[in-house]
């Protein structure tokens, strides 16, 4: 489904700061699997997820989602093809404080120009699935961790995706709520979606739930 | 309803949810906004009043006034003078007018006296405006007394106050009989102040002002498009400066709204990120802003247009009266005509929104930019 | 005569526009010697958000260019009141040589400001942005003529001198005058309604016909015929729509109404030309991009937009325009 070829990343390119995030990643990752990356901070795996996911591109190298090489596409058809077909899961949750739960799971698909009543209506079954639909209308700093994270989930799942990216999901959240958490992801793999996700978790990398597991050193892969 | 105009709503949803979230900070610009708004369309409402005024008071004089130049000066028009104009063709009337200056020591202001036939007001009485009546306590059938230039002492009966529909016109007016004008200022017989001539078509305006030069050479005649003219530029000139003079406050404000917009919180750069993380394009976010910009906008212009209207109708434009009206001291309190004119409130416009909508656009991109991976760093 | 509140916006207007795009040239320059798609070099991720900022400001410069065009006319109808025989724009236009040619600039400069935002446009609909050099090549010859709109707009109301005698609309558009617009007025009113409704016809037909069809030879035609249209539209209103308005059958003038005193009915008749043409041309001007392998599929959906757009406007004008005439009292053609 995504295959990398030789991807390097550079940040602050030909400043004295320069640094290569990406040695040269060579990677296919297969449809309906859930993939973890595993490895110390610094290691690259979150910038290997941001080009996976067309958050940005490689500095050099090819990425092929679905057979199209999508590497060379300007933000703006990167920006489509992540919105159609991507859905985020971030470490922090990143929701936006002031506005309720339901506000913030419809938030993507404001550029998509779907009627406001469609998307109430997807993110009420979404609410129900993952049993918030009574915390719907509240602010979503008054929810729980464990609450927030739902949310965030349901929000990567309005558009309806088919590879689900999460950023070190479980480090907020205590035994009891990670294990929940794969609980949910085991749903998504039932649902034939792709997961790709970072975490050095033992639970999270040593679950029965995770396909795969590629670990991350330097900016470089160490063997599966 | 097409997915285009669909987003356009979402935008403007999200647009007003983040305005609310954010009171404080953008009421400090809205109220700077809708003040420099409030002071502009004042400014341009007052002197499009003044300028509508002084259109109505036109309206009403002569197409055509005859003044006689002695070395250069305007001076009376000698017995006769009437007649030697004789018949010009499309002048339908023609009068000698005998009006001037008093002094009034009291109010330290200066009156406008003028004669009316007889007819119109008996001997012993006049007419006087009504901001002249309300200084002075006047009402009907009270008495008044003047000290001549010539120290004698006159009395009058008020006869009535003029109604004040054009009080610019009438304020320090005072109307006697020909005969009370010529005693009090001691105006000689036959003698009049300037020869009012009245013209049917426009056209021939210029044609009637050729004649009476040709015909009495030292004479000039006075046309009403031309100080129609003057009054137009007068106030646009002072507007102009005004504006010019202003100009270092849209600046300013210009200045602040970059300020305003280019300073973003963390807070809300962090929710910019989050945006386009999640699948929102750079246009989007520039489309949500620009729908910010533009609310932001229509607020603080309708606010502070509707408050100039009111100052300026309702309350006389108390705050920028002396530096547009100045010239009488007899002129108060004069309530004016409301009188809105779209190619002010067009400019009114372009001064405030443009200026702002200008100085948004760079910093609008810069937020807009935020990289999408920069909330997973 | 600079210091008026309206010739001081209009001045700020078009001096900001040319500010903000010499700025911007620098920026252009480098677009069309560095960009490079393939790369994804940071220089490259750079110059691509910046043209975010470009199509922005092209934008902004659009919409102030209508509004300044709009505010340009009124203000001209205003001034009128300050010249000797002025009795509405086209007095104060002609009290120097530079005020037809500045309204000319400015008209000038909204379209092709909308010829670019089309191929703008269709450029960014394209995954490989295959226009971009060429865009920004435009964007600079844009540069000169709102340089030159501005510098005709300066020099236009500071050669403004009260108490010029000026011709007015009755001697320029009357029809003995020996200038093209006397010729345009001293159309019968006959040939001169065929001629209309002839070529809105035939325009509106066109673009129904490119919306369809959405071929380049059509979208070309086009545009050379929305720019005709234009033309004869204007013919129209200077030899028989503004006489209904008016109800006089000698007063051809195409500014009078836009005055209050006919209800502002110039504004319902121009909006929708001014849409129409502009649309029209846009599709044009994208037409010899047809062929570019990216923009095979995407310019002939945008142009057939365009083109629906066109038809719309020339419609609505000729609906609008006809509307007028049967209203009005005046009658110019004995039945």
């Amino acid at each position: 489904m995504i295959e990398l070829l030789d991807i390097r990343k550079a940040f602050n390119q030909n400043r004295p700061n320069e640094y290569w995030a990406l040695h040269g990643i060579d990677l296919a990752i297969e449809a309906g699997k859930v993939t973890a990356f595993r490895g110390p901070s610094g290691s690259g795996k979150t910038t290997l997820l941001t080009i996976v996911g067309c958050l940005s591109r490689p500095t050099s190298g090819r990425v092929r989602f679905k057979g199209e090489d999508i590497s060379a596409l300007p933000e703006r058809f990167l920006t489509d093809i992540r919105r159609q077909s991507f859905g985020f899961v971030f470490q922090q949750f990143n929701l936006i404080k002031g506005l309720s739960a339901l506000e913030n799971v419809i938030l993507p698909a404001f550029p998509t120009g779907r009627p406001r009543a469609e998307l109430v209506a997807r993110a009420g079954e979404l609410f129900a699935r993952l049993q918030l639909a009574h915390r719907a209308q509240a602010r979503v700093e008054w929810l729980s961790g464990g609450e927030q994270q739902r949310v965030a989930i349901a929000r990567a799942l309005i558009n309806d995706p088919e590879v689900i990216i999460a950023d070190e999901p479980t480090a907020n959240l205590d035994t009891a709520l990670s294990m929940e958490f794969m609980a949910i992801l085991e749903g998504f793999t039932a649902a034939g979606k792709t997961v790709l996700l970072t975490s050095h978790d033992p639970l999270v990398v040593e679950s029965s739930a995770v396909h795969r597991v590629v670990g991350m050193r330097d900016g470089r892969l160490i063997g599966d | 309803m097409s997915p285009w105009l669909e987003k356009q709503f979402h935008l403007i949803d999200f647009t007003l949810a983040s305005l609310a979230r954010r009171k404080t900070r953008n009421l400090g610009l809205l109220v700077v906004y809708t003040l420099l708004v409030f002071v502009l369309a004042s400014l341009t409402l007052y002197s499009n009043a003044l300028r509508s005024e002084a259109k109505h008071v036109l309206a009403g004089s002569p197409e055509v006034i005859l003044q006689r130049m002695v070395a250069g000066r305007h001076d009376l028009i000698p017995p006769g003078y009437l007649d030697k104009i004789g018949r010009i063709r499309g002048v339908q009337k023609k009068e000698g007018r005998l009006w001037g200056y008093y002094y009034d020591p009291v109010l330290n202001a200066n009156y406008t006296f003028m004669a009316r036939p007889a007819s119109e007001v008996a001997d012993g009485m006049i007419m006087v405006g009504e901001a002249l009546a309300r200084e002075r306590g006047l009402a009907k059938n009270n008495t008044i007394s003047f000290r001549s230039y010539s120290g004698k002492l006159f009395t009058f009966e008020v006869a009535a106050v003029l109604s004040p529909d054009s009080e610019l016109l009438s304020a320090d007016l005072v109307l006697l009989s020909e005969d009370d004008f010529r005693r009090f200022f001691e105006y000689p017989d036959g003698h009049y102040t300037d020869i009012a001539l009245s013209v049917a078509n426009p056209q021939e305006v210029r044609n009637v002002a050729a004649k009476l030069t040709a015909a009495l050479p030292d004479s000039r005649p006075i046309l009403r498009e031309e100080v129609q003219r003057t009054y137009q530029s007068v106030f646009d000139w002072r507007e102009g400066i005004l504006l010019t003079v202003l100009a270092g406050a849209i600046l300013a404000f210009a200045i602040l709204a970059w300020e305003k917009a280019s300073g973003l919180s963390a807070e809300e750069k962090r929710e910019i990120g989050i945006l386009k993380a999640i699948g929102w394009e750079t246009g989007d976010v520039i489309r949500m802003k620009v729908w910010e910009g533009l609310l932001i906008s229509l607020t603080a212009f309708l606010g502070g247009f509707l408050a100039a209207y009111v100052h300026v109708f309702h309350f006389g434009a108390a705050v920028f009266a002396p530096v547009l009206k100045g010239w009488s001291v007899l002129y108060p309190k004069f309530a004016l005509v409301p009188a809105v004119d779209g190619l002010q409130v067009a400019t009114l416009f372009f001064f405030t929104v443009f200026p702002y909508t200008a100085a948004i656009l760079v910093p609008i991109w810069r937020a807009a930019i935020t990289d999408p991976d920069a909330v997973m760093r | 005569m600079l210091f008026q509140p309206a010739i001081i916006a209009l001045l700020l207007a078009a001096g900001l526009a040319v500010l903000m795009l010499l700025l911007a040239t620098p920026f252009a320059l480098q677009v069309i010697r560095r960009w490079d798609m393939a790369s994804g070099s940071e220089l490259q991720l750079i110059l691509e958000r910046r043209t975010y900022l470009f199509s922005t400001l092209v934008s902004f410069v659009l919409v102030v260019q209508l509004g300044a065009l709009l505010l340009f006319v009124f203000n001209a109808d205003r001034l009128a009141a300050m010249f000797v025989g002025a009795m509405c724009a086209v007095g104060t236009l002609n009290v120097n040589e530079w005020g037809f040619p500045a309204l000319i600039a400015q008209m000038l400069v909204f379209f092709l400001a909308a010829a670019w935002l089309a191929i703008n446009h269709v450029d960014t609909q394209a995954r490989d942005y295959p226009l971009v050099r060429i865009k920004y090549g435009l964007l600079i010859v844009l540069l000169p003529f709102l340089a030159a709109s501005f510098w005709l707009q300066f020099r236009y109301f500071s050669g403004l001198k009260a108490n010029v005698i000026t011709s007015c609309c009755g001697s320029m558009f009357s029809t003995e005058a020996e200038s093209i617009a006397g010729d345009l007025s001293a159309l019968p009113p006959l040939p001169a309604i065929w001629l209309f409704y002839s070529a809105m016809a035939v325009t509106t037909l066109l673009a129904l016909w490119h919306w369809r069809r959405r071929g380049a030879v059509s979208g070309g035609l086009l545009a050379l015929l929305s720019a005709a249209g234009f033309v004869v539209a204007m013919t129209g209103v200077l030899s028989f729509v503004s006489l209904y308005i008016y109800e006089h059958p000698h007063h051809h003038c195409p500014f009078c109404i836009l005055k209050p005193e006919y209800d502002y009915r110039g504004y319902a008749l121009y909006l929708p030309l001014f849409a129409a043409t502009a649309a029209g041309l846009g599709a044009g001007a994208i037409q010899p991009f047809a062929r570019v392998a990216s923009l095979r599929a995407i310019v002939p959906r945008v142009s057939a937009r365009l083109a629906a757009l066109t038809a719309a406007g020339f419609l609505l004008f000729t609906v609008v325009a006809t509307g007028f005439v049967l209203a009005s009292n005046l009658i110019l053609i004995e039945h």
